[in-house]
């Protein structure tokens, strides 16, 4: 999709406002929203640079882990301690941003351009998944065959996580005090 | 006594909430064709239940679909995901694709990517709403050092 560059910039340096504020406002429930918003508009990027499969994944996850975060910090009117100097965090952030900005402006030089990679493993995906395995969204037969191994390992993270907390909040068999 | 949000909420999540329901089940099952799969389309599942949750209490949603209905749910997806991969020793290694591939474009397309897809969303749906239910289920409070667990909220001192 042929987005030209400021579009790019614009987004990307709110994400980074976003999160800022994130970081910095007194009050849980507006560093919330901004979280939210950053999430919103890396879904946004996701889509532009053609990965509409993470844009829909990224959309729906964090709209599950804002209801848990919210659900985790009403009722409660917790505001952040922020009895220590910023002066420090903010120095501290310019400096890894700006480091950050240079590798990536480096590294433009190094790596091959964006999409013209000269790998040879995702050609032979986008050559196999039409042609052999019959296909059409490249991403899931990536996902669930060429590399189902990490799936089923990721399968098993989930499963033992919701195991555990199962366990931890259950109602039978805890010990009366 | 009336629990929950108010009637407004409750009516259009009542509304809204079987349609959800069905783009869920249409993002998964056409995963190997459109964007999707079985994770988004279970996440999408799940915030259905979690809309319905949401505005009327926990009480209507268990009386719905019980914890250990879910469980078994959540099981039978894993299982059903790991025998997928299993079913690959028939053809000789682990994770092979022996089913028919089909055409190209059509909803039989890609051996066993449909059946992954709907083990992978009947396991993450499940498992979703089921941790977001007991998170909702419990209090937990953090006090004097101490972690304590309460089930209502007259019980918190």
């Amino acid at each position: 999709m042929a987005v030209n560059f400021g579009f790019h910039v614009f987004l990307l340096v709110m994400m980074i406002i976003g999160s800022l504020v994130a970081i910095f406002s007194r009050k849980l429930i507006s560093s919330l929203v901004s979280l939210g918003t950053v999430g919103m508009l890396l879904s946004i990027y996701f889509l532009i640079l053609g990965a509409p499969d993470i844009a829909i994944t990224q959309l729906v996850v964090e709209i599950l882990a804002l209801i848990i975060l919210l659900s985790a910090i009403t009722g409660r009117d917790v505001t952040a301690d922020m009895t220590t100097s910023k002066v420090y965090a903010f120095l501290f952030i310019f400096i890894f941003i700006v480091s950050i900005i240079t590798f990536i402006t480096y590294s433009n030089f190094i790596f091959p351009e964006f999409g013209n990679t000269n790998m040879r493993v995702g050609k032979e995906y986008l050559y196999l998944a039409p042609l052999k395995l019959k296909a059409a969204n490249v991403v899931t037969a990536i996902v669930l065959d060429f590399r189902g191994y990490d799936t089923i390992g990721e399968a098993t993270v989930i499963f033992t996580a919701i195991i555990g907390v199962m366990v931890l909040l259950r109602k039978k068999g805890k010990k009366d005090e | 006594m009336n629990k929950g949000m108010s009637e407004i909420v409750k009516t259009i999540s009542k509304i809204v909430s079987p349609f959800i329901i069905i783009f869920g089940i249409s993002v998964i099952f056409y995963g190997h064709l459109t964007p999707g799969g079985g994770f988004p389309g279970g996440v999408i599942i799940s915030a259905s239940f979690v809309i319905l949750l949401l505005a009327y209490g926990k009480e209507k949603i268990l009386s719905k679909l019980s914890l250990y209905k879910s469980d078994i749910l959540h099981d039978i997806g894993a299982l059903m995901f790991l025998s997928v991969a299993l079913a690959g020793f028939i053809g000789g290694t682990f994770f092979l694709n022996i089913f028919d591939k089909g055409k190209l474009f059509s909803l039989w397309s890609g051996g066993n990517l449909i059946f992954s897809n709907i083990a992978i969303g009947l396991k993450v749906g499940t498992s979703l709403f089921l941790g977001i239910i007991l998170l909702s289920m419990v209090r937990i409070v953090y006090k004097e050092n101490k972690i304590e667990f309460y089930e209502k909220k007259e019980d918190i001192k």
